[in-house]
């Protein structure tokens, strides 16, 4: 099938890209905008290391064609932080040992971005609900969320609190 | 992993949808929130030589509540379900259902019209749906029709919804019953090993009229009309609970699937097809 140009921005840029309609959105940020930062897990739809930002919803992004997303406005990790400036969730991943092996960690801190911005001050069960679509095979949860809560609370300390997101309570929480 | 080649359309409103629907047949699927389709195609389970992207039509987008009754477009994703304070005060069901459906971000892109027009019976929006009553608005080359959610459902993946028409709108009344959507599932994610949603109204101590709905429990959702007229009348004890729950388990025809054995299914049922009853009961 004939490939199109997809126009989309990434991290504040927008982009150019040309792609046949199969082609899922992560393989298209991967491996021809370079942002090798999502990365791809399960691919099911399942472990949400491919996580990114879309017009602010966290998307799997191997859940989605790029062609999809025309038009659309990206975040990945990338986006968030870097080396020399991490963003506030980056550092407290790193102060609070949120990750071992490193791999889910680029989707945990996307999702735990939107989830900050739509809740700003979670209970630790609202956010082990709210990274339920996340899974890590090294740590065991418990540092990812004390790091997420650690971020929202620095967040918080550096500006005027706001009310409480709806539609994070329930009382299931993350394996 | 790499889905067969496809020709990707984006309308701009239902019409011109239709028109590729028309013109293509069988090879062209319509694409919602896309979390049904995408891993099958995925999978090269679903052949789409032609894909319709519906994300752009504003006609089914957006809800609307008036003179009590819930106009749902299809493309309303569950998030927005979630978050949406009008339709928790008029329907409160809904937001405690779709808190219950796969995983957050699933809930962004997964839409009601997909989650009832799929026909999965794995789905939770279906057996809600007739749980609430809900009329499916179903739109093709002849005209707009209606089917009631109850009498939607054929077979796995089989509903009346003919394959040039699309879902474009569900509605509903507003209630104020007792409420309650329970689900049994191995972990976040995962579809109900048994799902029930309850609406219950009372009067006097006594219910005045009760809704039992159940979720992947045959190849269809089931509404239960003798479990809702079991509880009619009683005040809910334990031995009318009993008699809803034995009826409702007349109903249902699970099979036996990596959830477990069709015993098993029948015993999970019955828990939480009570617990369904009780806790609605308890809002009522």
């Amino acid at each position: 099938m004939t490939k199109q140009i997809i126009t989309m921005t990434v991290n504040g840029e927008v982009k150019e890209v040309i792609a046949e309609p199969r082609e899922l959105l992560i393989y298209v940020l991967r491996e021809k905008m370079g942002m090798k930062g999502p990365h791809v897990g399960c691919e099911t739809s399942h472990c949400g290391a491919c996580t990114v930002d879309i017009d602010g919803k966290s998307v799997k992004s191997c859940t989605m064609f790029a062609v999809q997303a025309e038009g659309a406005n990206i975040t990945t990790i990338e986006g968030l932080g870097n080396p020399d400036a991490l963003h506030v969730l980056q550092q407290n991943f790193k102060e609070h040992h949120g990750l071992q092996c490193g791999y889910c960690t680029p989707g945990m801190i996307t999702r735990a971005h939107r989830l900050l911005i739509e809740n700003p001050n979670p209970t630790e069960e609202e956010v082990r609900f709210g990274i339920a679509g996340n899974l890590c095979r090294c740590t065991g949860y418990q540092n990812i969320v004390k790091s997420i809560l650690s971020a929202a609370a620095e967040m918080n300390a550096a500006r005027p609190s706001s009310s409480d997101a709806i539609g994070q309570k329930t009382t299931e929480a993350a394996e | 992993m790499i889905p067969a080649a496809f020709e990707y359309h984006r309308p701009s409103d239902i019409a011109g949808a239709l028109s590729v629907l028309t013109e293509y047949g069988d090879d062209a699927r319509v694409i919602a929130g896309g979390h049904s389709l995408i891993p099958m195609m995925k999978l090269r389970m679903a052949d789409v030589p032609h894909l319709i992207d519906l994300q752009d039509i504003a006609d089914l987008k957006g809800m609307t509540i008036e003179g009590g009754i819930i106009t749902i477009g299809a493309m309303t994703t569950q998030h927005t379900l979630i978050t949406d304070e009008a339709l928790f005060a008029a329907c409160p069901i809904i937001r405690e259902a779709s808190l219950q459906i796969a995983d957050p971000q699933v809930r962004y892109m997964g839409t009601i019209g997909g989650n009832v027009a799929n026909g999965d019976p794995g789905n939770d929006m279906p057996g809600l749906m007739q749980c609430v009553d809900a009329t499916f608005v179903l739109v093709g080359p002849d005209g707009t029709r209606t089917v009631k959610a109850r009498d939607f459902y054929e077979g796995a993946y089989m509903t009346e919804r003919e394959d040039e028409e699309i879902l474009t709108q569900i509605t509903f009344a507003a209630t104020d019953a007792g409420y309650a959507y329970e689900k049994q599932k191995r972990k976040i994610g995962d579809y109900a090993t048994a799902a029930c949603a309850a609406l219950i109204t009372k009067a006097a101590g006594k219910v005045t009229s009760a809704s039992i709905a159940m979720t992947n429990l045959s190849d269809v959702p089931v509404w239960s009309q003798a479990a809702g007229a079991a509880l009619v009348g009683t005040p809910c004890d334990e031995a009318a609970i009993k008699a809803a729950v034995a009826a409702a388990l007349e109903d249902i025809d699970p099979t036996e699937d990596n959830r477990g054995p069709v015993a098993f299914k029948m015993h999970v049922a019955g828990i939480i097809i009570s617990r369904a009853i009780a806790r609605a009961w308890s809002r009522a």
